[in-house]
Formats: C-alpha cells, sequence, structure tokens
C-alpha cells in the first residue's frame, strides 16, 4: 500500500513526534507513506471567504500532485486534513472556485477533485483495518484508561468531513481498542480546544480545555491522545488539578507497535 | 374556418407592467382565424366576462383565447362565460402569460415577444378545436376515512351526521391517534383523554360510522365518485364477536418484553395487548412477531385463560373490497427520530427524553402512574431543562427545515404543569423564537413566563453532557446575554420535530395524490383549496397535510368533510371529456397502450372494419372514457399514431409548435 503523504509544517518542527512514530508505524503496517516534493504550507486555517483563492493553491497543488501519482492523498494534523479536505470538496463542486483556481494553476489538465484525501486513522480503520492493527500489536496497552480527544476539526463540517458521527464518534476509541487499552467516553471529547484564539486570549482557551480535561478526568481517563499539534499545545495549558498528560496518537500506536525506540532512518 | 376572440388581460399590473397588452392584441390581430382582439384590465372580472359575451355576439365568434393567467387559475372561469355566451366550453384556450411570462421576465421587449408567441400558439391550436361534449359518471354515497386519530374521527362523525355511510381505516389496534397518548391539551389545560374519549365512543356507536383497526389500505383504483379500494384486515388472532375485553389474556401472557408503542417504549407490554385502556375497540390483538406461540408452537395460554374462547391462533389476513365515493386522508404524524441528534445525548441518557415521552411521564396511566420521575432512578427531578427547536426550523438537513409548530405550545403546557404540581422544580426553557399565534396561546404562553416563573432563555443549546453522578450538563447559550451557559439537571426534554406518519408515502401513491419533499400531502390550492388533494376525490384532514394543533386539526377535519360532503350529495358527474380515441383504422391491435394505461382504461375489441372499401375483422383498441384521464401516456406510446387524446391531439399540439417556432 502506497499513499503520497501530506506532512505540514507543524509535523517538521513542534509536532514532529505526530510524524516520526506515524512513519515509523507506518512502516511496520506495511504502508509506504510518500512524501509529496515541493508541498507547501496549508495556511493552517480553511479560508471562508468564497472569493479567497490564493490560499487554497497550496492545498491544489498537493492534491494534484497525489492525483498525478494516482495515489490517495494521506494526512496527519487534523488542521491540514481540515483545510485540504474542504478545498477538494470545494474543487469537485464548487464550479467558480475551480475555475479560477485552475486558471491560476495553469495544469495540463484541471483539477476537479479527484484525488481522496485520507486521515492516517481513516488509513488505519479503512485500508488496514483496526483487526489487523490488533494482530500486530506486541506491546499491548494494557489496562491503560485512554480518553480520545478528537476536537473540531476532524469531525466538522460533517457532511464535507465524512470523517465520522460528528456528535457522537467512535473512530479513536476504536483505535484505542486495537492497540489494547481501554477507551474512556468522556461528553467533551468533540469540544473545541479555542484554536489560535490561545494566541489572543490564552485565558479563554485555558477556561476552554480545563472544562475538557476535567470531563475526561470525571469518566476516570488517565491520559488523552488527539490528532492536532494544536490541540496538544491548548491542552497542556489546562488549569485543571488533574494529571492529564496528552499524546498523539502515533506515538501510542508507534509504542504498541513495537517500533517506538526505533533509530530514526 | 373558426371565428376566433383574442382578449388580453392585463392582471392590473402583474402582466402590463412586463407585457406590451396593446401590441399583444396587435400581432394577435394578424393571425389567421382572428376576427377580434381586445384586452382589458381584469379579463375574470364580471365586466371584463361580459366584454367577451359581446364579442361573441357581435362577431360571432365560434373559438376564444383568453391570454391571462395560469389555467390552473381561471380556466373554469372562462369556459363557463363562454358557456354562456353559448360557445362549447373546450373552444376556450388559454395563453399563460402571467405566470409562464410576465411574473418571470423582466425586460418588457422580452416578455411581449414571449406573449405574443404564446398567443399565436393558443390561437393556432383554437383553429383546431372541436367541440366536445362531458360525459357523465356515477357517484358512490359512501366515504372512506384513512386514519383513526382525532382527524380521522372528526371528518367521519361529520360525514356520518350528514347521513353518509363511512369507514374509518386504522392500522393500529385502536383508534384513537397520537391525541389518546397526550395528557392535558393546551391552551386550557383540560384532559386529553376526557375529551376524545366521547368522540371514539360516538364514532363506534354511529350507525354510520363502521371502523376497520388492525387494518391497512392495500389497493385503490377507480377515479372521483367511484373508487374502489381493498382494505387489508389484518389477522388479530382474536375474535371480536366473542371477545369480552375482560384483559386475562393480557395479564397471564408470559411474553411482557415488547416496548409498548402507546407509551413510546418506556414500558414493556405482552405479545397480546390492548394499546391503552379506554381502546375502541376494546379487544386485544397478538402481535405475532413476539408472540411465543407463533415463534415456537408452545404456549397458548391466552388461549387457555380466555372464558370466551376468543383466541383464535388461525386467523388469517382478510381483503375486504369496498367501493367509495370520496377519499379522505388523515394519517397524522410522528416524533423524528433522533439518531442523528447525538449531542442532545438521547440515545445516551435514559433521562434524555422527548416531549411525547413526557406526556406519557406525566399521564396517570403512564409508565410512572404520573409521577414525575427520572426515567434512570426513579428520583424526583429538581432542574428540568426544555430544548425546542430539536430538528425543527432545521438546515443542517439532519432534522427538517419547517417549523413544528406545535412545540412552543406544548413545551409551555408542559412547563407550567410541572411548575404547578412541583413548585419546589426549577424549569429552564432554551427557544430560538417563542411562537405562539392562535386564541388565547400567547396569553397562555406568558402566564407560564410571568406567573409560572419558567425561565425562558434565547438561544440553543450545543451539547447536553450525562456526568458521572447522573446529573445531565446542558451547554447551551443566552443570545440576550451574550454568555454561555452551563446548567445541571435532572432531566432535559426534546421539542421534537414531527413528520408525516410512515407510510404516508405508500398510500399517496396509491391515490396518485401528491406529497411535498417533507411527505405532507399537498393541497390543491395552498390558499382557495386547502383540505382538496389536486387528484378530485381525495380530501385532506389533519397533519398529513402540514403541522397543526389539535383545535386546527379538528376545523380542518370538518372542511374536508364539508367537502366529501358535497360530492357525495351528487348524484352524477360531469367527467373530462379530454379522453384519448383510438383510430380504428389505424390501430394494430398491439397492446402497446393498454400495457402503459395507469388507470385501466383501454381494451380490446374484435371489430369488423372497412378499410379503404376492405372489409376486414381486426383486433383494435377501444377507451372506456369513464376511467380514461387524459394523461396522454398512450397517444405517446402507439407505435402507429392511432391514438389520440381529444382536445389535446397530435395535430393540436403540433400547430402549437409551429406556432412558435415560426
Amino acid at each position: 500500500m502506497t499513499y503520497s503523504y501530506y506532512p505540514g509544517c507543524t509535523l517538521k518542527t513542534k509536532a514532529k513526534d505526530l510524524d516520526v512514530y506515524a512513519r515509523r508505524a507506518a512502516i511496520a503496517l506495511g504502508i509506504e507513506l510518500e512524501e509529496i516534493e515541493e508541498w507547501q504550507c496549508c495556511g493552517g486555517v480553511y479560508p471562508l471567504a468564497t472569493d479567497e483563492i490564493a490560499s487554497k493553491l497550496s492545498s491544489v497543488r498537493a492534491l494534484n500532485a497525489a492525483k498525478e501519482k494516482g495515489q490517495d492523498l494521506v494526512t496527519m494534523c487534523s488542521a491540514c486534513h481540515h483545510v485540504i479536505k474542504r478545498v477538494n470538496d470545494d474543487m469537485a463542486n464548487v464550479s467558480d472556485i475551480q475555475m479560477r483556481a485552475n486558471n491560476y494553476m495553469e495544469l495540463e489538465e484541471p483539477y476537479q477533485g479527484e484525488t481522496s484525501v485520507i486521515h492516517f486513522l481513516e488509513l488505519l480503520r479503512d485500508k488496514v483495518g483496526f483487526d489487523k492493527i490488533k494482530e500486530k500489536v506486541v506491546n499491548p496497552l494494557t489496562g491503560r484508561k485512554i480518553g480520545a480527544y478528537y476536537g473540531c476539526l476532524l469531525l466538522r463540517p460533517s457532511k464535507v468531513m465524512a470523517f465520522d458521527n460528528a456528535e457522537n464518534p467512535s473512530i479513536m476509541e476504536e483505535f484505542i481498542k486495537a492497540i489494547g487499552a481501554t477507551p474512556v467516553v468522556y461528553p467533551l471529547r468533540n469540544e473545541c480546544c479555542g484554536g489560535y484564539i490561545s494566541l489572543k486570549e490564552e485565558e479563554r482557551t485555558q477556561d476552554m480545555v480545563t472544562k475538557i480535561v476535567e470531563s475526561a478526568g470525571g469518566a476516570q481517563a488517565e491520559s488523552l491522545i488527539t490528532a492536532c499539534p494544536l490541540c496538544l499545545y491548548n491542552l497542556n495549558k489546562n488549569n485543571s488539578k488533574v494529571d492529564m498528560p496528552v499524546y498523539y496518537f502515533t506515538e501510542l500506536l508507534a509504542e504498541a507497535l513495537g517500533v517506538k525506540e526505533e533509530v530514526e532512518g | 374556418m373558426q371565428r376566433i376572440g383574442v382578449f388580453v388581460c392585463h392582471c392590473g399590473s402583474n402582466i402590463a407592467a412586463t407585457v406590451d397588452v396593446e401590441k399583444v392584441v396587435e400581432y394577435a390581430k394578424l393571425e389567421p382565424g382572428v376576427v377580434h382582439a381586445e384586452d382589458y384590465q381584469y379579463m375574470c372580472s364580471e365586466a371584463g366576462q361580459m366584454k367577451i359575451a359581446e364579442a361573441v355576439k357581435d362577431k360571432n365568434l365560434t373559438g376564444i383565447v383568453v391570454c391571462s393567467c395560469s389555467p390552473r387559475m381561471h380556466e373554469t372561469t372562462f369556459r363557463n362565460a363562454a358557456k354562456r355566451a353559448g360557445i362549447n366550453p373546450y373552444m376556450v384556450e388559454i395563453a399563460n402569460i402571467r405566470e409562464h411570462c410576465s411574473w418571470i421576465h423582466k425586460d418588457i421587449e422580452e416578455g411581449t415577444e414571449k406573449a405574443v408567441i404564446l398567443a399565436r400558439a393558443a390561437i393556432a391550436k383554437v383553429n383546431l378545436n372541436a367541440p366536445l361534449e362531458p360525459g357523465e359518471s356515477r357517484v358512490t354515497k359512501r366515504a372512506l376515512v384513512i386514519g383513526g386519530g382525532i382527524a380521522g374521527i372528526q371528518t367521519a362523525l361529520d360525514i356520518a351526521d350528514a347521513g353518509y355511510e363511512v369507514d374509518i381505516v386504522e392500522k393500529t389496534p385502536s383508534i384513537g391517534g397520537r391525541m389518546s397518548q397526550l395528557d392535558k391539551t393546551f391552551p386550557t389545560l383540560d384532559c386529553s383523554a376526557c375529551i376524545l374519549t366521547p368522540k371514539m365512543v360516538e364514532a363506534a356507536a354511529h350507525e354510520k360510522v363502521n371502523i376497520y383497526t388492525y387494518s391497512e389500505v392495500d389497493k385503490v383504483s377507480g377515479f372521483v365518485g367511484d373508487f374502489t379500494v381493498d382494505i387489508k384486515k389484518k389477522a388479530r388472532s382474536v375474535d371480536m364477536d366473542k371477545c369480552t375485553g375482560c384483559g386475562v389474556c393480557s395479564e397471564k401472557c408470559p411474553m411482557k418484553k415488547t416496548p409498548s408503542e402507546f407509551n413510546r417504549g418506556l414500558e414493556n407490554r405482552s405479545a397480546i395487548y390492548t394499546p391503552f385502556a379506554q381502546a375502541i375497540p376494546n379487544v386485544p390483538v397478538i402481535d405475532r412477531e413476539n408472540c411465543i406461540m407463533f415463534k415456537t408452537g408452545k404456549c397458548g395460554v391466552c388461549s387457555k385463560v380466555c372464558q370466551a374462547g376468543a383466541i383464535d391462533y388461525e386467523q388469517q389476513d382478510e381483503i375486504i373490497t369496498e367501493n367509495y365515493g370520496a377519499i379522505v386522508v388523515a394519517t397524522g404524524f410522528d416524533t423524528i427520530k433522533l439518531d442523528d441528534f447525538d449531542e442532545y445525548a438521547y440515545n445516551q441518557s435514559k433521562d434524555v427524553i422527548t416531549s411525547l415521552e413526557l406526556e406519557r411521564v406525566m399521564n396517570a396511566a403512564g409508565p410512572t402512574k404520573g409521577h414525575l420521575e427520572r426515567l434512570s432512578d426513579g428520583k424526583a427531578p429538581k432542574e428540568i431543562v426544555f430544548i425546542q427547536c430539536v430538528g425543527s426550523r432545521d438546515v443542517t438537513c439532519r432534522g427538517k427545515e419547517y417549523c413544528s409548530k406545535i412545540c412552543c405550545m406544548y413545551t409551555a403546557k408542559h412547563a407550567m404543569l410541572i411548575r404547578d404540581k412541583y413548585p419546589d422544580v426549577n424549569v429552564t426553557v432554551f427557544y430560538i423564537d417563542v411562537r405562539t399565534p392562535g386564541k388565547n396561546f400567547d396569553e397562555f404562553y406568558r402566564r407560564a413566563v410571568e406567573e409560572y416563573q419558567v425561565n425562558y432563555i434565547k438561544g440553543q443549546v450545543g451539547k447536553v453532557m450525562p456526568q458521572a453522578d447522573g446529573k445531565l450538563l446542558v451547554q447551551g447559550v443566552d443570545l440576550l446575554d451574550n454568555r454561555q451557559i452551563l446548567k445541571e439537571a435532572d432531566m432535559v426534554v426534546l421539542a421534537t420535530a414531527i413528520e408525516p406518519e410512515a407510510g404516508v408515502r405508500k398510500i399517496a401513491t396509491m391515490l396518485t395524490a401528491s406529497i411535498d419533499t417533507n411527505d405532507f400531502l399537498t393541497e390543491a390550492h395552498p390558499k382557495l383549496r386547502p383540505v382538496e388533494s389536486p387528484t378530485a376525490g381525495v380530501f385532506l384532514s389533519g397533519v398529513c397535510q402540514g403541522p397543526k394543533d389539535i383545535p386546527e386539526t379538528v376545523a380542518q377535519a370538518g372542511a374536508a368533510a364539508v367537502k366529501a360532503i358535497g360530492l357525495l350529495a351528487k348524484d352524477k358527474l360531469m367527467t373530462n371529456p379530454c379522453t384519448a380515441k383510438a383510430d380504428e383504422l389505424l390501430c394494430n391491435g398491439c397492446s402497446t397502450c393498454a400495457n402503459v394505461c395507469p388507470y385501466g382504461a383501454i381494451t380490446y375489441e374484435e371489430k369488423e372494419i372497412n378499410d379503404h372499401g376492405i372489409r376486414e375483422n381486426r383486433r383494435v383498441a377501444a377507451v372506456n372514457t369513464a376511467l380514461c384521464q387524459g394523461c396522454g401516456a398512450c397517444t405517446v406510446t402507439c407505435p402507429s399514431g392511432a391514438m389520440d387524446l381529444q382536445g389535446f391531439s397530435n395535430r393540436q399540439i403540433l400547430a402549437e409548435v409551429d406556432a412558435i417556432c415560426r
């Protein structure tokens, strides 16, 4: 199984772990992730203005690169996934955006949303299969009570993201089961962490993440997993008295597959 | 050659603002056959119709073209005017220069050009029109009412009181419908059962009303005045004549694990059951899917305990065929499923319930005997949160875009009743808007706020979170105060959107009655014919047509009854003469037309045909004009061009097309 892979900027800097552990786990699972060449920052936030074209172009370039290879495009960071998936939806369904982006790109063949964008979690569920992962786990995380923290970018808008039931998701809980741990379902697992508001109004995001952490703690979770660097950054700034370490899901996957300590490369 | 008069209507400014009507008159005069053309401000008015009559007299007209609104609006008006003036009504054609032209164009030149073209087409058709005479068909003096809720019961009683036989077909084991599940009714707070049960009894006792419960409409054929309907009487497994309604069978039935439909699944019922104590008929049914006897062949307890010997495991479904002059649809509603609304935790917590479930909780005959308690632990709640518009006015495609109309009032009712009976319970209502138009409705809502101190918060709830201690954390927003709210509650009640009862689509299809995108049945005219379906002889009663409360439903039920009575009072109906006709010389008897005819109007006969001097026996198509609805399916299917529709012949339609393309 070979896929085009879009890591995104944060995964090269602050969120190296998310990327490194994913790559190790992928090798262990027999998945080849081919990083696309000369990818650019996704922009971090999906441009909501309908006349905004320039900021959608980096996504279109990545999508087209995957299309030219005839591969699905795998993403890792929630924010990148969100932006690229929504731009792809625009390219498939909004003729005005499609036309203007293509005019700008001057591709040999216009891009019309042909590439399928899948998040690494979806890859694990739909292409590899959680059953298969379970079989390959050498180091099951038995007894660990882990809460899935979805945040909002993976789930909403639910029609475009088509990731899981936005109000009652289960994919990360299935993932936690697959690596041998016990998933803890808590009500605030799909609430927003505050996102970029943390740059401007730190207190506000602190309030938000404190509620999330306390909700998870109340349900007896001992740690949280996330797929989003920004969520992890915000969650770690909570004011709660509950001790709640937050991990990238890929780190626990690598640990369960016994490839966490492998030397890079 | 026809002598045609063309009459162009201004429709005030509706047409005249976008169409140069004088120019249309000018151009119409140039068309073949036209001997008179004029325009007038309101052609449909008395004065306008007089102008037509005068022109017929003065100019000896044989055909009329009226350039005006849609024929759906005034074709009958102008046909009647023509008839009074001495012209066959079918010599009138309407050129729709309003809906098809002035209303959809902005540019006057464009509008005028199109109006001229439409007039030209109508003139070309009238040149080929021939007088047609309507036939007659009989009226069966019996009505069918589909659905035995308050709408169906009221319609049936009103028709029966006028002296006509009525059959009610109800799919559940008892009549009564949703109203029988309600505890109290707004705005007077009288008990629902107290006002409904007497009506149920009256219907059952009425000599002109015949009730088929546990039955469904299976097949419908025929047309206005003469429908033939197959009613499937599902096997009750209980002999209705022998049963005394003592209830011992349900009591002794060992299989008591089926969720009670009547109590909205909040408690279980036995496999042999009567839905509720006041059920009519008071005869139980065996739910064969859950009955041990039917599943394993071993049990028979009900049969053993029945003193009357009424249990009949061998009973079969029965088809009853009956003729009706009129059919009233009164199929009602249900609440939507909440599977797509997990943010309210309905599937995650027993203490999150729908308003209809709360009706059962508040009802003395309900699962908690009328005590307000949490369904998870039976504890008395201290904080109750109501959430309005759950799935109503919803643009996320999970719910319904429309307003369910009844929720604001019943939520105010619930809030008030709880505050009245349990003054120590705090009640909060989250709303988008409070909509309480209706007699004594707003006063009712204000009483809830002012007298009963119900805490109304303008804003929606984003999430209901079940907590480890069993409480529910409600996260919402107060839009007037611009702040987020986190509120702990013991119970959450969801004012769930209503939708037409499942199965209405099937019934609509059988009746060829149209339904809208939400599966509500469509009226013949949204303002002027609100209780009639566009299908002649089919009438609409209650929520099947759109959300309604009880007073409105009863009013509409009466209106539907009046329309049905108006039809049943006639001895004969005029039939549409625009029916299909086969040209026997061209017909080769291939049966293609009979195969596509949706009304079964085409048969074949062996006939001696004189084909250009050659006499031979041929098999040719014959149309039963009483059954033919003039849909035209046969005319386009016929490979030899033998089928033609009178009033819409191939020649006439091609003449119109030619005139448009000229």
